[in-house]
Order: structure tokens, then sequence, then C-alpha cells
């Protein structure tokens, strides 16, 4: 427990990042902060003690590997989630290039004030 | 303008990084882009696959851009062909899909299983990896062009104004 | 058996106040990078060498786009005075945020004890079903394969819409003018 109340300290770094700072790159990196957080999370849940990876070898009968493999379900999921982190992340970038050339700036007060 | 050879853009010193970053990244890439396609093609027995081949893939090409210049990187695949790439990855694994509806339901694994632990096994899944490492690598090397490409344009009109 | 998780986390918890706090806009940006070196390394600890290899290249990929943004711009930090109003709002949201997630973690099911109800299955029946040694392979493009189509539909939307905030001119004027500045082949 210990461990998922750590990893949710810097979702909540991530959610202050989000609200307090005007500046936009700082609100990427708060985005990308939660999304790390949540990957690991659920990595974290699927977690065994003594686990091995959900990786066969040709010695191995499957009723063992059964046993002790840890859980490969939330490695697939997060395996696409990773790279569709990649994705968005460049869209946001494409979106802060493009306002800096239009505003000439990177707060988003001024950015609010400076509307038309 | 005109067309200068690749091996003369290679080693134009006005083109690029410096001396070292150059040598360095000629002897890295083709390693590079070795392992990506080691990745992608053994995805179902080692760890990897498509997804971590294909950015592997697209680091290849964005370290050819950033250490030799845009005009060579952009030579040797342009935005163009990278789009084209991207969509030809995207159609053949709807098409793989859409060849396993008439066996059963889409997405079906109808190639024949093959015995475990061989490079040639698991049916479909070694060639929905190969779909997928060439549409992920193509897609994210498309974004830095655009990144790299079309923020330079605005740029440099800023400065003749 | 616990201890290198929580090592590594509070060294990207340090990395992450750094990176939202600091005034240089690319110190944020490389120790941001910290934190998601560290979920790499975290992530080999967990037994999941897929996704260890997938963030280290993402990782990079991500700091040299961050890296593009934050250059040929100023670097200088905004906030001239403090705004109260914003900070105090934030903290007393993240402090709601914590304490109900320690409310929440109290019913779950224990760090390395996973229930594994539909995975047993997978583990049990994949090598068999499907052929392949990796079952996460075996996950994403066999018993789950809509998930990945869908991926690919979202990295194909997000570029296209990269391409199309970033083009200023139609697609005409743009060639006839790159040809000649920044040669881009026909």
């Amino acid at each position: 427990m210990t461990v998922y109340i750590l990893d949710f300290i810097i979702f909540a770094i991530g959610i202050y990042s989000l609200i307090a700072k005007r500046h936009i790159i700082k609100k990427i990196i708060g985005m990308v902060l939660i999304e790390y957080s949540t990957n690991l999370f659920l990595i974290l849940i699927g977690f065994r003690y003594g686990g091995i990876a959900p990786i066969l070898s040709p010695d191995m009968n499957s009723v063992q590997f059964s046993q002790c493999a840890v859980d490969p379900l939330p490695q697939a999921l997060v395996l696409t989630s990773i790279v569709i982190g990649l994705g968005t992340l460049a869209l946001m970038a494409a979106y802060t290039m493009k306002l800096y050339e239009k505003y000439k700036t990177f707060d988003m007060c001024e950015i609010k004030r400076l509307r038309g | 303008m005109k067309k200068k050879k690749i091996e003369e853009m290679v080693h134009d010193e006005n083109l690029g990084m410096t001396l070292i970053v150059k040598t360095v990244a000629r002897m890295m890439i083709a390693m590079i882009l070795l392992f990506g396609f080691y990745i992608i093609i053994y995805g179902h027995l080692t760890p990897g696959g498509g997804f971590a081949g294909g950015v592997i893939l697209a680091i290849a090409y964005t370290l050819m851009m950033l250490a030799f210049s845009r005009k060579l990187a952009l030579k040797k695949l342009n935005n163009f062909w990278a789009s084209i790439w991207d969509n030809l990855g995207m159609l053949a694994f709807i098409v793989l899909g859409f060849i396993g509806l008439n066996f059963g339901y889409f997405m079906f694994n109808f190639i024949w299983h093959g015995t475990p632990f061989h490079l040639v096994s698991a049916g479909f899944i070694p060639l929905a990896n190969i779909a997928i490492g060439v549409k992920v690598g193509a897609a994210l090397y498309a974004i830095f062009i655009g990144l790299s490409i079309y923020g330079r344009i605005i740029t440099t009109e800023e400065e003749t104004k | 058996m616990t201890a290198l998780p929580i090592i590594i986390l509070i060294l990207m918890i340090a990395g992450a106040i750094v990176a939202v706090e600091t005034k240089n806009m690319l110190s944020a940006v490389i120790a941001a990078g910290v934190v998601g070196f560290g979920v790499s390394v975290l992530f080999l600890f967990l037994r999941a060498p897929d996704i260890a290899i997938t963030q280290v290249i993402v990782e990079v990929l991500s700091l040299i786009i961050l890296i593009r943004v934050t250059t040929n711009t100023d670097n200088e930090a905004i906030e001239k005075r403090i705004d109260n109003f914003a900070n105090i709002t934030g903290l007393i949201f993240v402090g709601l945020f914590i304490a109900f997630c320690v409310w929440a973690f109290v019913d779950m099911t224990p760090f390395g004890n996973p229930l594994m109800r539909v995975s047993q299955h997978y583990l049990s029946a994949g090598l068999k079903e499907t052929g392949a040694a990796n079952i996460v392979a075996a996950v994403i493009l066999d018993y789950r394969a809509y998930d990945t189509l869908g991926e690919a539909v979202v990295i194909f939307t997000s570029i296209l819409g990269a391409f199309v905030i970033l083009r200023k001119h139609g697609k005409k004027k743009l060639v006839e003018k790159d040809t000649e500045e920044i040669g881009i082949p026909e």
C-alpha cells in the first residue's frame, strides 16, 4: 500500500501542475506525469512476489508457468497506452508551437486576454 | 537549386552537426535499424513487438535528421512517403483482420500455428507485428517531420520580416 | 523486497517536484525525463520487459519533442507575482485527492498478490491457443486485437491533427516555397 500511495503522490503533483501553473509547458509536463503514474499503477497491481516475466521458455510446462508468472493483461493494456501517450504529446506540442507563433507568449492568462 | 548527391551532403560542413557527431551517428544508425527489425520480427518469442520496434525505427530516422541535416533525412524518406508507409501499415492490419472474417470472426488467427518457439509460428501474429511496426515508425517519423519543417518555416518568415 | 521500488519512487517524486517548480523550462523538461527513466527502471523490476523497452525509447523521443518546443523561444518563467489563489486551490485539491486515495486503497488487493481471474486462462492456455511464446504479444494481437486496432486509429488521428495544425499555407504554396528555402524534394 505504501507503494500505491507514493505512486499517487506523483499523480497529485501532476494535478497541482495542471491547476496552479500558468505556463503551457508546465501544464504539458503535468499531463505527462499523470500518464506515467497511471501506467505505473496498472503494472503495480499485476505484480506478484517471486514472479517471472510472462514469456515462456522451452524448458517450462504451462501449469508451472501459470502458477508463477506475473499478470500479462495490464502489461498488454499499458503497452498500447504508452505509444498513444507519445502521439497525444506530439499533438499538444503542435498546439503549443502554433499558440506561441500566434500570441508570442506561453502565458495562459495573456492568451485568454489577447483573444481574436 | 542544384541537386547534390547524398555522399556530398554527408561530408558537407555546412549541414548538420560537427564531425564527431556525424562519425558516431553514421556507425550507429545502421545498428539501430537492425535492432529495430530484430525487435519487430522476434516479437512473438522475446520481449518487444511492433510498438517498441516501430518507435526504434522512428528514432533511427530522427537521429539521422538531427545529426546530419533535415535535407538529407528528407532525401532518404520524405513526408509524402512517410505518410504512404503509415497508411500501408494501417491497411495491412485491417486487411489481416478482414481475411480472418472469412474463417470465423474479425481478427481470427487463421494461419497454421506451427511448432512453438520457432521463428515461423504463432499464425498471423508476426505479420501483424510487422504491420504495426511499420505503421508506428512511419507515423512517429512523420510527426517529427511536421514539428521540424512547419515550425522552422514560421521562424524563418519572422526573421525575414 | 519492496525497498527498491520505494527508493526509486522517492527519486521520481523529487524529480517531479523539480520539474514542476523550477524556473528554467529546459531544466524542467529534463527533470521530467528523470521521472520517465525511473518509471522504465521500475517496469524492469516489476517483471515487464516489453514495457521497459518501449518506455525507454518513448521517453527519448518525447524528450526530443519537448526540447524542440522549448528551443527558439524565451525560456524565462512567467510567474512574476505569486498567484496565491491558484496555489491554495491546487494544494487543497491535492490534499483531498490523496486523502480519498488512501481511503480507497484500504480495500484494494495488497501489493504482490494479484487477483488474476481473467489472465489465469491466458497464462495456462495461451501457448496452445495462439502459438506465441510471449504471452503479452498473444494478448495484444490475438485475444484483444480490437484494442490494438483502436490504438492504431488514435495514432493515425493524432498525426493528422498535428499536420493540419502546423500547416500555415495551403498545400500548393508550401511546396513551391519549400523547394527553394528548405529543400523538400518534390
